[in-house]
């Protein structure tokens, strides 16, 4: 079912009709088409159907930024000195007069400080990629929890992981050119982390820098991947992502009329095409605002990259932080292996874990798919709380990511909580294996208590805060009723049944055995669908059993 | 001459070349070591060393011992210098509140006379830094070699500053508790003199390694972070990326999905034609 039923209207009138055109308008589509052949697939997808929901427009932010940062980025280019060449800066920014720079440092400072309205888009390129990476991170959460990861969008939920994968990196990237002292600290982050790799560290950091740390390659090449690789390849997965999204149509939530077959919302033309377009003028005015009233990485006052230099608060951007939880929390081992060789525990073990945390969410469709056996499609999304297990996990996940972003923040956190920043450290060592589960078992208890809560629903109807005395003088609460759609909502979900293992012996009485996988795979499907892991939803006869006497108790 | 090698096996002879010798020591110690500025004891000043040691029995001989030798709970103040008195009374560091990790900067509770006292009874317990004089920390007020200052100021402040008490002078962590204060609001004065001194657990920088001109860069430095506006516009605390991490998601990515859920919200009617 569709409730796109907008009139006809101009833009969908054949162009390609031999007739003469009305209209000058009409003339030039015709023109258009005649050798582009766009009206077949403007008429196959300019209506194409889109659900209405807030969460469905998380992507749409991405998107946004992502269009943002490559148009103020392209500004930037234009006066940006990729050159570690140095140079002596007698530029307007007097407290930087006479200092030995990089060109690249210099030109960053000149686009602060003399190219028109280059602060401004300095800020608005970093704050916008501040809010990229994040809004895909929401984004991407807003899929796990919903389960809208499941068949047919593995392959798409992979490509909005290496999305923002990628994202990471080109925004680490871009933090790393203007060779201020912050980045050229994490530039130096990402040395030991190299050199720290066992047997070809120290030849990787060699090829990457080409000489010793800082030499005069690494801004140039931190350049050509930060503008032309990383981007190249994000501009085509984000294409892919979104003809995928055409190709598959969007998901929706359980609702009346609302199937597995169908999609119900409004046309993409001319419903989405406003809404949408209005939505990214204001995801561009809100961080032209934000870029307008708050600094971002002011370079000027981090003074030019020196090695022998560091400040205190030498963070990498929000999202790079786990990783420098990682490297915050992990004791300084370093053992002696081989005959003298250094093996950097400390850095290694934290440089390894480093993937393994990203990782862990990106595989989590695969498990679940294997662990429940499900290999059917699925359009209609589901509630979190109707999910337990993958909502707890995804959770945990995002508890672990905090715990790992606190490290990394612990001198703050040190310093504006009064406390000590070893303690700080010990706790998030505890906290990286503990609180992860913690929030696992709380957050699963918590949805099954929802489900609980949906079920009284159901059943008992909402409290309507009116309190009768009955003629015997018993005090009850008035319950109404749920209207028929939301009891649909309330109980569209499936609840499927745990997988049992294959009986001990075949047809023909021989023994079979089951594998240790095997095994393993039916024991987490009984920890996802098995008794006390998910509420029994209401059936329809207990319905009636309980609205067909007096009401509720 | 021959008088001198006739008397050379005389029984005094020895005694004589050992206090030639003695003099001669002395007196090239006199001449080459660092003279320290003996306090002028003018009946002045030994006023103020009366004065100061009676506040210093009310105020800090229980930390500090009464003669300043300092006990279990408080460090020796002698040789400290009146610059440390100035710096730690002067900030309300001292008299302390209680023990622990670092004492905190509070409110001043003597007065900049009472202070002084203080200091020149400190002071007369043995040579140390002395307070410095307006010349000393105050950064030129011409525009122009101010701007320099300030340039140099910074590449010095990033060197030997920056690592403890952040890049704009905000403070910082250090281990177990202890930390670099942040550097807002603080005078030049203290400033200057707890680089001479090193106050708590700040390693100090005397002339020998850090010149007094270069002191007053330094301060002309941290009072141009201070007081000179932002260009960026807020300055999110000049903590680095964790503040801006922070902004980032309340009042960015925040603001957006509020936008977000009120353009949901507003949505048209399909119109039945």
């Amino acid at each position: 079912m569709s409730s796109a039923s907008g009139t006809k209207n101009s833009a969908s009138k054949p162009a390609s009709t031999r007739a003469k055109p009305a209209n000058k308008a009409e003339a030039t589509a015709d023109w258009v088409d005649g050798r582009l052949g766009i009206y077949s697939l403007a008429k196959a997808n300019l209506r194409k159907i889109f659900p209405d929901h807030w969460s469905f427009m998380l992507g749409e932010i991405c998107l946004y930024s992502f269009i943002i940062i490559i148009l103020t980025g392209v500004y930037l280019t234009l006066f940006f000195k990729p050159s570690m060449a140095e140079t002596v800066y007698h530029g307007t920014y007097l407290p930087l007069n006479g200092i030995r720079m990089s060109e690249a440092y210099a030109s960053t400072v000149n686009i602060s400080f003399e190219v028109r309205g280059g602060l401004l888009i300095r800020q608005i390129h970093h704050w916008a990629a501040l809010v990229f990476v994040a809004a895909m991170f929401v984004h991407m959460m807003r899929v796990f929890f919903t389960g809208a990861f499941r068949k047919p969008r593995e392959i798409n939920w992979l490509f909005g992981f290496l999305l923002l994968c990628l994202g990471f990196f080109d925004g680490f990237f871009g933090y790393s050119l203007p060779d201020d002292l912050l980045s050229g600290t994490g530039i130096r982050f990402m040395e030991g982390a190299i050199l720290a790799v066992p047997l070809v560290g120290t030849y990787i950091q060699m090829f990457l820098f080409g000489g010793q740390f800082p030499g005069t390659d690494i801004i140039p090449r931190f350049f050509t991947i930060h503008v032309l690789l990383i981007p190249g390849i994000m501009l085509g997965l984000l294409v892919a992502h979104l003809i995928l999204v055409f190709y598959h149509k969007h998901t929706q939530w359980a609702g009346p009329g609302k199937t597995e077959k169908n999609v119900v919302g409004m046309p993409l033309m001319p419903v989405y095409m406003a809404k949408a377009g209005g939505f990214f003028f204001l995801v561009f005015g809100i961080i032209a605002v934000m870029s307008a009233v708050a600094t971002i990485n002011p370079v000027w006052a981090y003074g030019p990259y020196r090695p022998d230099q560091v400040s205190t608060d030498a963070q990498p951007d929000w999202y790079m932080g786990f990783a420098e939880g990682l490297i915050r929390f992990m004791p300084g081992w370093e053992v002696s292996v081989w005959g003298g060789h250094t093996l950097n525990l400390g850095v290694f073990i934290p440089l390894m874990i480093f993937p393994l945390v990203l990782v862990a969410i990106a595989v989590w469709p695969f498990i679940e798919s294997w662990v429940t056996g499900d290999k059917r499609e699925h359009h209609i999304l589901d509630r979190p709380r109707n999910a337990p297990v993958r909502t707890a996990f995804g959770a945990a996940w995002i508890a672990l990511y905090l715990v790992l972003l606190v490290g990394g923040g612990n001198d703050l956190f040190a310093t504006h909580l009064h406390m000590s920043i070893n303690t700080i450290t010990y706790a998030v060592r505890v906290g990286f294996f503990v609180v992860p589960v913690l929030t696992f078992i709380v957050t699963k208890r918590w949805c099954l208590g929802l489900q609980r809560r949906d079920k009284d629903k159901v059943l008992h109807g909402r409290e309507s805060g009116i309190i009768k005395r009955l003629p015997h003088g018993e005090f009850i609460e008035v319950h109404t009723p749920l209207a028929q759609k939301d009891l649909h909502t309330l109980t569209a979900h499936e609840q499927p049944q745990p997988l049992e293992l294959p009986a001990e012996t075949d047809e023909n009485g021989v023994a079979r055995k089951a594998g240790v996988i095997a095994k393993t795979r039916v024991k987490l499907s009984e920890g996802f669908y098995g008794e006390g892991n998910q509420i029994a939803k209401p059936t329809t006869e207990e319905y009636h059993e309980i609205t067909s006497g007096h009401g509720h108790h | 001459m021959k008088k001198l090698s006739a008397r050379r096996r005389h029984p005094l002879a020895a005694v004589v070349v050992l206090l030639l010798a003695l003099a001669a020591t002395g007196g090239l110690y006199a001449a080459f070591a660092p003279a320290e500025k003996a306090q002028a004891d003018s009946s002045a000043q030994s006023l103020a060393i009366d004065e100061g040691k009676k506040l210093f029995a009310v105020g800090c001989s229980s930390c500090h011992g009464l003669n300043g030798q300092g006990t279990s709970d408080g460090p020796s103040l002698v040789g400290v210098g009146s610059a440390a008195v100035d710096f730690q009374v002067g900030t309300g560091r001292m008299p302390a509140q209680q023990p622990g990790a670092q004492v905190p900067r509070k409110k001043v509770i003597y007065s900049q006379t009472e202070i002084d006292q203080l200091a020149a009874f400190v002071a007369s317990l043995g040579p140390g830094p002395v307070a410095p004089t307006t010349e000393q920390y105050e950064p030129s007020t011409d525009a122009k070699t101010n701007a320099e200052q300030v340039a140099k100021g910074g590449e010095l402040f990033r060197t030997n500053c920056a690592q403890c008490h952040n890049f704009a002078g905000k403070g910082g962590a250090l281990t177990n508790g202890k930390y670099a204060p942040s550097l807002e609001g603080v005078d030049a004065k203290h400033i200057y003199e707890a680089m001479q001194t090193g106050p708590q657990n700040m390693p100090s920088f005397p002339d020998t390694t850090m010149p007094e001109e270069q002191k007053r860069e330094i301060v002309a430095f941290v009072r141009h972070t201070n007081d000179e506006p932002n260009p960026g516009g807020l300055a999110l605390g000049s903590l680095g990326p964790v503040t801006e991490g922070l902004f980032g998601w309340i009042f960015g990515l925040g603001t957006l999905i509020a936008i977000a859920i009120w353009v949901a919200a507003h949505t048209t009617k399909a119109k039945k034609s």
